[in-house]
Formats: structure tokens, C-alpha cells, sequence
């Protein structure tokens, strides 16, 4: 391993370890009362949580001895396995609150493909968009005329797109909201190789367009949303194709917002749309829908600038937010570690995706470049979605936190993500493709 | 490819803003928005509210009146009632009614759901189990987690005895609450008697105790080591001036009759006994006793729970003219030689007022010996004639009169609900005749304390003792001792009579026990002075009244005995007196006839089914 054009990037290993560890110190704190305090019993969830560190230490060590070329060449046997494990979870899966997610061998030993579905798809993108001769829209790529717009798409464009949609549509049948949008966010991979940032501004105006359609009636969005078409469409006017795009965009918007509209009233199940409710503060449940992110905010907010002091959590201590050790169990770090912890993690987070991100760029090899972009954009659909949820931000959505939530698989999973980019990245001056 | 390049930049735009609004968020929550740490505080922390022993009422000699017995309330706390709860075998196990239990709970439910009451608020549902009812069921609360047992405080009466003196105690009402902030609902204050007047000293100080529970209830240990935790303080015991031994002795004496007695130490104005009859076993007003046997106490036509010694009371009969004696020898108008006709009666218009047969006119003394009507009609006829006018005179009169402490509450005292009796002011009779337009004779019966008097037998006491003492008496009162403590609150009052002339009323007052209508009432082996009483009933018979105070000099003890619907005064009223007195000064009575006679005399119809006491087990 120590050869000359290898070169480990360390600050990756000490945040993740850093994360890790306080991780497992909260977990310990939010479930303290299981046992009495001896780190390995396997009865207690925090026992077994050190068990499966240890178990991922010890894969990550593994994964830094592999061969480089590895990873680029079992990418479509891979891919292809995992294919085969989202479809079967659809039979064979237990089924769990309406979404079936997960094989369940035994109680301890449980496994959700959509973990190994983001791996193996950030490797195939990676594999297949890492081709010196792939681009989104080169020469000769124009599908079709849209007006005086060529809409540039090459036909290897479009299978990049499908080896995302297509596991895509078989987690979106998993029925697991968290699941699917997790994995949804490699859609980002997208946009740093090429595909237009325009796809990013929709999906953020669907965003807005959906709290604001929860908020007020759909009949005035739809009106402001066509207003705005129309000022564009006329500012636009000296490009037919711009001016074309700004009306159907105006007129897609549009059906968006009576379609959600229609969805939330009369398709989501009542506990989803009060979800929704709640969080934009149309629904006061504090009992039910809204108790679990109201302790969780109680927790947190109780902690104050330094917190509550390691284990001296009352609200963590006393079992006062619901699945506190995994979902919520950044509501432990803000009881116990107060603003200054908790913000210390979200530093350390951000440190550590946008390390990631920035040693991406410096590759070589376009492989693990873009694979390297698959994993940051993980990591922050997880991270943005759970935490948001813990502060009242999101609305409830199931999520682990990455490497911090009690859960053996999802520990597993996120440190195989993680210590492949390590490795790669340490032959960063290698092609391996 | 620079251009792509570049979007590491919006990416790591992303993360940054992403995180910032976090931060943000978390200021918010964390730093500048307090209700978060309230909230935490509120769900994590429960008060228990420690209830101190009540102090005890103890009689003048230490012995014990009331006590406390641990009682257990039965508490649900609302949030942690699941759906598995057993309420067959719960109130199987706790002996209560189902459906009770059921309305209760609900009505628990309904506040909450109000926002009334607090989810994690605790709430009694069954109120003052006894350890008995509670022993079954303490063993098996594991079974129901959203119960505990609260233990709390109720009054054990080890003799049966003074029930409206002792008075009990039940839980605040609403317009209490709102008045004083110490109670809480559910909490217990002293309704009536001493329970009441010394409720603040008998009732200690609640303490606090802070534990942390879980979102369970299940509690966790004390927060913060008890640092915000208030001791709670015992009540003080409260020593009465009672005597058990008479008190109880009096009870029997008045087993079947109506009235009451009421014994006063003059000296001190210490009440050695008061009692009323017929009263109730003060254990039927206990905890859970108190709804089941109120009703049937109230409604009982024999009033049980008014306390006849101190109520607005009968016309005093005879006894009254005593003082119309002390206060004529006062102003003059009479002196111990002055002799009125009597010749069977006095006439006043075109009424006579009837007296019955005896020697000659009789001189001040005799008058008192015999108890002479015509002798007394005359003798206030010319005491409120002394003044300038009618008005004048008999306010003059009037005012010595109170000066006994008749027709007044005892303000200063610490028995509370003492009602005042009625002594007409000039006023009164203004209204009926006119002003100027009356004499003492349109209102000759005052002189023989018939007419519109009241008083009752805490005043008749009173009045006895001053005479006792020589003309002063000590506001009357039952409280001794606080803890080890002496009360010395109550003042003298001076009734301006002298001395001498009171000895003179006294003398007559011996006589009536020697040789006068008390004869068949002296105590053997002590002087004594006493007066008899006639008061007319115009609804019935006429009721027996005696005062009287015993050694004649040097009083120890000065009584008044009130007997309903019993004829002459030396019929019921007069023995009872004695004997109370004999049982006072030589702690036993020897005379068994008399006693025999007394105790199984039966004036009144009893009640015909007896109210079972709360805690008699029922298995």
C-alpha cells in the first residue's frame, strides 16, 4: 500500500472516525438504560453497535488493500446483483408499514438492497459516464429541434439515464419514501457531467411549488405560476424555442400544482398528508404526527449553548423521544452537547462532504471522480434530510444519519460508500477506468 | 471541463447553505427561544407534593382526642393509560364500585382532553383508602402502571366523643381555593370546631419533593439531589382545655335528650367541656365516610351536627335573674332588704304574670332562693325606670346585661361559628311599638329572661363563671396549649359590676342549692352556688335550664346545663349539672341511682338506623 503515487487522504479517515465514535457515544446515551453499562453486551443497542463498528473498521481495512482496478471492473456485475436484490427484496422483502425494504434473515441481521442499489449505481454511473468518449450533448447529439432549441441528448445520454431511472422505479415500488429520495440525489451526479443545471432550478421550484400548494389555495399559485410564465415567455420572445419553453414550463407547472394538489388531498394516506400539514403548521397534532419532532425539538432546544453534559440528558435519558437512537439521535447531541456540539457535527459533516467533493475534482481518473461525486451527494440527502427532520425543518421521513444512527447494515453501507472513494482516491493520479 | 469544474462550487454552495440554515434553526431552538427548555422540564420532572401529619388535638391532660391514620389515594396519571387496563381487576382488587370508577376516570379524560388538566398530571380517582382496603391491592400496582398510591392523612378518634366541638376536616372548596393560594384541590382543611380555628397551626406546611420520571412516570430518582426540594413541617398538636373524663362523662349523661352543656374553668375561661346532643361518632365524618354519611347526618331531624351550646339558643328562664339582681344592687334600685310583693304573680295590664307558692314577700336573697317572677317583673320595671326615661334606663340595663357576654359572639374567641343570642337594643322594640312608645312593663317578661332572649349555653356559662368570679370573666375558649406552648390570647373583661354586690347574688345562689328550688342538685361534699331555669317552649314542653359553680368559694368550675323539652329546671338540668360537677372535682360519682336514672332517660325518639363508620371492613 505505501508506494509511491499513493496517498491516503487522512482528513477523510479522521472525520469519519470522528463521526463514527460520537456517534456511538450518543447512541450509548440514547440507550443507556438497556443495559448496565458494559460496552459489549449484545443485548443492548449500543453493544451491538460497537459490534458493527467494529465489523466496518475492519471492512474498510480490508477495502484498503483491494486492488484499485477493482471497483471498475466488477461495476456491471455489481450493478447487475444489485438489480437482482431490488427486485427480489419486492417479493421476498418483509414487509414493514407499508413499504417493503428490507431482507430480514434474523432479527440482528437485516439488509436493505437500496444500500447496496446507491453503491452499485454510483459505480455503474461512475463506469459508464467515466468513458473518455461519453458526453451529455456532443457533436452530433441533437434529438430533436425544440423550436430554435436543440435539445442536445446523446443516445449513451440517455442510457446513463436509465441505468438511473431503473433502479430508481424499482426503490419508488419499495413504497419508502426515504429510501427513494436518498437515492434520487445521485440525480446530482448528473448535473456535474454535463446535464443542464436547469434540471436543478425545476427541482427546486417543484419544492417551493409544493409547501406553497399545501399553504394556499392551488387556483392563486396557479395563477401567479402562469403569470410569471407569461413575463418570461414575452421577455424571451426573440428566442421561439426560450419563449416555447418559458409557456409549456408555465403550463407544466401548472398541471404540477393541481396534480399535487389533487395528490395530497385525495391520494396520500392521512398520516402522510399530516405530515405535510404539520410541518408547514396548517395541522396542530402535537400528540400524535407532531410528537415525535416536537420532543425531538423540546430535546434539542433544552440543551441550550453547551448542553446538558454527557449522559445528564433528561429528555434522551428518560426516553422521551421516540426512536431516539436511530432516527432522532441527533436530538441526543443537541440535549447533551448543546449548540456548540451540535454544531460542531454539522461541521464536521460539511467538512467532510465538501473534502470529498473537492478531492473528486483533483482525480485523475474520470471514474472516481464521478463516483466520488455519487457518494457526497448520498451523504447529503442523508445528512440534510435527517437532521432537518430533527429540527423541524423536513418533514418526517425515515432516514438513518449517516455513520451516527444505530444500525448495523446502514453503518456497513455507508463505510464500504466512503472507504471506496478513500481508496480511490489515494490512486488519484492513476486512470482506473 | 472548466466549466464543470466550477460546479464543485455550487455543490459545495449547497453543503454550506444547507448547514448555515441549520445552524440557524438551532440558534433559534437552542438559544433564543426559552419555552424548549420549559417544556423539557415539564415532561421530565414531576412534583410530588409531601403531605406533613396533621397536628393532634389533645385534652387538657395530654390525653389524645384525635390522631391521624395513614389514608391512600388512589392516583391515575393520564398519559400513561394504555389499552390493556383491567378495570375489573383493579377495582376487584381495590373494593370499588365499577361504574364510579369508570365515571371518574372519564371525567379525568374529558378535563384533560379540555386542557384542564395536565396529561402527565397525576389525579386521584379513588379518594382515602384505608391501609386495610389497600393491602391487596399494593402488591399487585405493578400490574397497572398508570396508578399510584399517594398516601395521605385521615383523623382517627379513639373515643367516640365531642364530634362538633373536635369538628372534622374534608377536602377545599372552590371558593377557598381562590381565596388562599396555599390549597390545592384535592387538599384537606378543618370545615368546623377546632379542625377549623386552629386549621393553620394544625395543618404543618406541604412540602415539596422533585423527581424525574420518564415518559413512563416511572420515577427516576430526586432531581438534583433534592436541592429544589421545600421540607414539609408537621402540624403542631393542638392541646384543648377539654377534659375527656367530663366530656365524655356528659356525652352519656345526655344520651336520649337535647340540649347541651357547657363547663368553664371561671379563673382561666378555659372550656373544660362542651357538649351538645345528640350529636354522631366523629368517625363517620371521615375520608370516604364523609359522602356516604353526610347526607343521612343532615337530614336527621335531631340536628346532630349543629353544636347547640353555642346556637342562637332559648330564652335563659330563671337563671336570668341573677343578673337583674346584680345589676339593681349595682344602680341602687335594689338592695338585700328590698321585699316586692308577690301574692301568685304580677300584674301588668291586663295580664298576670304567674309565680308559684311561697313565703311571704320575699327580700332579695329569698327571691333568688325561691326564684320569685313577681319579685323580678317589678325589680326591672324600677331598674329601667331609674333612667331619665325608658330608653335611657334600658339601655343602661342593656348594657350590663352584655356586659356578661350575653347577646354578644365572643369575637376574640377561637371557637368559630359562635352565634350571638339575642338581647333586644331600645331599637327592636321601637320597630313593634314606636319609638317613646313603650315601657318596661310592655316588656315585663325580660325580667324573668323570658320574652324575645336568647342566649345559649356557652353565654349561660360564661355569665356563671363571672358571677364565680366576683364580676370578670376571661373570654371563654378551647384552646391551651400549642405544642408545648401556652396561649395567652384571650383577655379579661370586666363586667363593672362590684364585687361586693356580686357576693350578694352569690350568697343567693347557695341558698338555692341549700335551701332553694336547686336543693335536689347539691353536690355532696362541696358547697356550691347554682340557679335554676324554666325556659318556656311555646311549641312543647318547657325546657330544664341550671347554672351553677362549685366550691362556693374559690370556683373551680362554673357549668350551664341546657336540657330540651324537660320540664323544670331541677328536674333533668339541675342533676346533670351536679353530677358533672362531682365528676369534675372528685373524678368519680357516688351517686349510682341518680347516675342510673339520668343516662336512661329518654327524651327524644333516636334515630332508627345507625350509619356504619367508613372503615368497618366489609369482608
Amino acid at each position: 500500500m505505501a508506494r509511491r503515487d499513493t496517498h491516503i487522504d487522512w482528513l477523510m479517515i479522521v472525520l469519519y472516525l470522528f463521526i463514527v465514535f460520537f456517534g456511538w457515544m450518543n447512541v450509548y446515551a440514547a440507550s443507556q438504560m438497556e443495559g448496565n453499562g458494559e460496552f459489549f453486551s449484545l443485548s443492548t443497542s449500543y453493544g451491538r453497535q460497537l459490534l458493527w463498528i467494529g465489523i466496518s473498521l475492519a471492512a474498510a481495512f480490508g477495502i484498503m488493500f483491494f486492488n484499485p482496478y477493482f471497483f471498475s471492473a466488477f461495476s456491471w456485475p455489481i450493478y447487475g446483483l444489485a438489480l437482482l436484490f431490488l427486485g427480489g427484496v419486492l417479493v421476498l422483502g418483509q414487509e414493514v408499514s407499508g413499504s417493503k425494504s428490507w431482507f430480514v434473515i434474523t432479527e440482528s441481521l437485516k439488509f436493505q438492497p437500496s444500500e447496496f442499489g446507491k453503491f452499485a449505481t454510483a459505480l455503474i454511473m461512475a463506469k459508464y459516464m467515466g468513458e473518455k468518449s461519453f458526453s451529455f450533448g456532443g457533436p452530433g447529439s441533437t434529438l430533436f429541434h425544440f423550436f430554435d432549441l436543440p435539445v442536445k441528448l446523446s443516445r449513451e445520454g440517455l442510457v446513463a439515464l436509465a441505468l438511473f431511472f431503473i433502479p430508481a422505479a424499482l426503490i419508488l415500488l419499495e413504497n419508502d419514501t426515504g429510501s427513494t429520495i436518498a437515492f434520487a440525489s445521485l440525480f446530482l451526479v448528473f448535473y456535474r457531467e454535463g446535464f443542464t443545471g436547469l434540471v436543478l432550478v425545476y427541482a427546486v421550484l417543484a419544492v417551493v411549488l409544493l409547501i406553497s400548494t399545501v399553504l394556499v389555495d392551488k387556483f392563486i399559485i396557479i395563477g401567479v405560476v402562469a403569470g410569471i410564465a407569461a413575463i418570461l415567455a414575452l421577455m424571451l420572445r426573440r428566442s421561439r424555442g426560450l419563449m416555447a419553453l418559458a409557456i409549456l414550463s408555465g403550463v407544466l407547472f401548472s398541471a404540477y400544482v393541481y396534480g399535487t394538489d389533487y395528490l395530497i388531498n385525495n391520494v396520500l394516506q392521512k398520516h402522510q398528508r399530516d405530515r405535510i400539514l404539520v410541518l408547514v403548521g396548517k395541522v396542530k397534532d402535537p400528540k400524535g404526527v407532531e410528537y415525535n419532532v416536537n420532543q425531538s425539538k423540546i430535546a434539542i432546544g433544552s440543551g441550550g449553548l453547551v448542553g446538558k453534559g454527557y449522559l445528564e440528558g433528561t429528555q434522551t435519558r428518560y426516553r422521551f423521544v421516540p426512536k431516539q437512537y436511530t432516527d432522532f439521535i441527533f436530538s441526543a447531541v443537541g440535549e447533551e452537547w448543546g449548540f456548540l456540539g451540535a454544531s460542531l457535527l454539522i461541521l464536521a459533516y460539511i467538512g467532510l462532504l465538501s473534502r470529498i467533493v473537492l478531492n473528486a475534482e483533483r482525480q485523475k481518473s474520470r471514474f472516481s471522480r464521478i463516483y466520488g461525486y455519487g457518494v457526497a451527494s448520498i451523504l447529503f440527502a442523508h445528512i440534510s434530510i435527517n437532521i432537518g427532520m430533527c429540527i423541524g425543518l423536513v418533514p418526517t421521513i425515515g432516514i438513518p444519519l449517516p455513520m451516527f444512527s444505530y444500525g448495523g447494515s446502514s453503518l456497513f453501507s455507508f463505510t464500504i460508500l466512503i472507504f471506496t472513494f478513500i481508496k480511490l482516491d489515494s490512486k488519484r493520479s492513476a486512470i482506473l477506468s | 471541463m472548466n466549466e464543470s469544474e466550477n460546479k464543485k462550487w455550487i455543490f459545495i454552495g449547497m453543503f454550506v447553505f444547507v448547514g448555515i440554515a441549520f445552524l440557524a434553526k438551532l440558534s433559534v431552538l437552542q438559544i433564543f427561544d426559552p419555552t424548549y427548555k420549559q417544556i423539557a422540564n415539564a415532561n421530565a420532572i414531576r412534583k410530588l407534593t409531601q403531605y406533613p401529619a396533621r397536628g393532634y388535638i389533645l385534652d387538657r391532660n395530654g390525653e389524645v382526642l384525635v390522631y391521624n391514620e395513614v389514608s391512600y389515594d388512589l392516583m391515575v396519571v393520564p398519559a400513561e393509560l394504555g389499552d390493556e387496563l383491567d378495570t375489573l381487576e383493579l377495582c376487584s382488587l381495590a373494593d370499588i364500585d365499577i361504574a364510579e370508577f369508570r365515571k371518574n376516570l372519564k371525567s379525568i379524560q374529558d378535563q384533560v382532553k379540555a386542557l384542564k388538566l395536565g396529561r402527565s398530571t397525576p389525579s386521584p380517582i379513588v379518594k382515602q383508602m384505608s391501609k386495610l382496603e389497600v393491602a391487596t391491592l399494593e402488591e399487585r400496582m405493578y400490574q397497572f402502571p398508570a396508578f399510584f398510591l399517594q398516601p395521605r392523612i385521615l383523623r382517627r378518634y379513639p373515643k367516640p366523643i365531642a364530634a362538633n366541638v373536635l369538628g372534622y376536616i374534608s377536602e377545599v372548596d372552590d371558593k377557598k381555593l381562590k381565596e388562599d393560594n396555599y390549597y390545592k384541590p384535592g387538599d384537606y382543611i378543618g370545615n368546623t370546631g377546632i379542625e377549623k380555628s386552629y386549621e393553620e397551626i394544625l395543618r404543618g406546611k406541604k412540602g415539596v419533593k422533585n423527581i424525574f420520571v420518564d415518559n413512563k412516570g416511572n420515577p427516576h430518582g430526586s432531581y438534583m439531589n433534592g436541592q429544589y426540594d421545600t421540607a414539609s413541617v408537621a402540624g403542631q398538636n393542638l392541646t384543648s382545655t377539654l377534659d375527656i373524663l367530663i366530656q365524655e362523662y356528659g356525652e352519656k349523661l345526655m344520651a336520649n335528650k337535647k340540649g347541651a352543656i357547657v363547663a368553664i374553668e371561671p379563673e382561666t375561661g378555659e372550656i373544660l367541656a362542651m357538649i351538645t346532643a345528640p350529636s354522631y361518632d366523629p368517625n363517620l365524618l371521615v375520608g370516604r365516610g364523609i359522602r356516604k354519611n353526610y347526607g343521612k347526618l343532615v337530614m336527621d331531624h335531631n340536628l346532630p351536627l349543629f353544636n347547640r351550646a353555642i346556637m342562637d339558643g332559648y330564652p335563659p328562664g330563671s337563671t336570668f335573674k341573677l343578673l337583674n339582681a346584680a345589676i339593681g344592687l349595682q344602680l341602687g334600685v335594689l338592695t338585700p332588704s328590698t321585699r316586692y310583693a308577690c301574692g301568685g304573680g304580677f300584674r301588668v295590664g291586663g295580664h298576670i304574670v304567674g309565680c308559684h307558692a311561697h313565703a311571704g314577700p320575699p327580700d332579695l336573697l329569698f327571691s333568688i332562693q325561691t326564684s320569685c317572677n313577681a319579685y323580678y317583673c317589678a325589680a326591672f320595671r324600677d331598674i329601667v325606670n331609674h333612667g331619665t326615661n325608658t330608653e335611657e334606663g334600658y339601655k343602661v340595663w342593656r348594657q350590663y346585661i352584655t356586659s356578661f357576654g350575653l347577646g354578644t359572639n365572643f369575637p376574640d374567641s377561637d371557637i368559630p361559628n359562635v352565634k350571638s343570642g339575642l338581647v333586644p337594643q331600645t331599637t327592636f322594640y321601637d320597630k313593634w311599638y314606636g319609638r317613646g312608645k313603650w315601657k318596661p312593663t310592655t316588656v315585663i317578661s325580660l325580667g324573668i329572661g323570658q320574652g324575645e332572649l336568647k342566649v345559649n349555653a356557652l353565654q349561660l356559662a360564661n355569665m356563671t363563671a363571672a358571677l364565680a368570679n366576683g364580676g370578670w370573666w376571661i373570654t371563654p375558649h378551647l384552646g391551651k396549649k400549642v405544642d408545648d406552648a401556652p396561649i395567652k390570647l384571650f383577655k379579661r373583661n370586666e363586667t363593672g359590676i362590684a364585687t361586693s354586690n356580686i357576693a350578694i347574688v352569690k350568697e343567693g345562689m347557695q341558698r338555692v342549692m341549700t335551701g332553694g328550688t336547686g336543693r335536689g342538685a347539691q353536690i355532696p361534699g362541696v358547697t356550691s352556688g347554682g340557679k335554676t331555669g324554666t325556659a318556656q317552649n311555646p311549641h312543647g314542653k318547657d325546657h330544664s335550664v341550671f347554672v351553677c359553680f362549685a366550691p362556693a368559694d374559690k370556683p373551680r368550675i362554673a357549668i350551664a346545663v341546657l336540657v330540651e323539652n324537660a320540664g323544670f329546671g331541677a328536674t333533668w338540668a339541675g342533676p346533670i349539672a351536679s353530677l358533672m360537677i362531682e365528676k369534675y372535682l372528685f373524678r368519680e360519682v357516688k351517686r349510682p341511682d341518680m347516675e342510673k336514672r339520668i343516662m336512661e332517660g329518654v327524651l327524644i325518639t333516636p334515630e332508627p338506623v345507625k350509619p356504619k363508620p367508613a372503615n368497618t371492613p366489609t369482608r
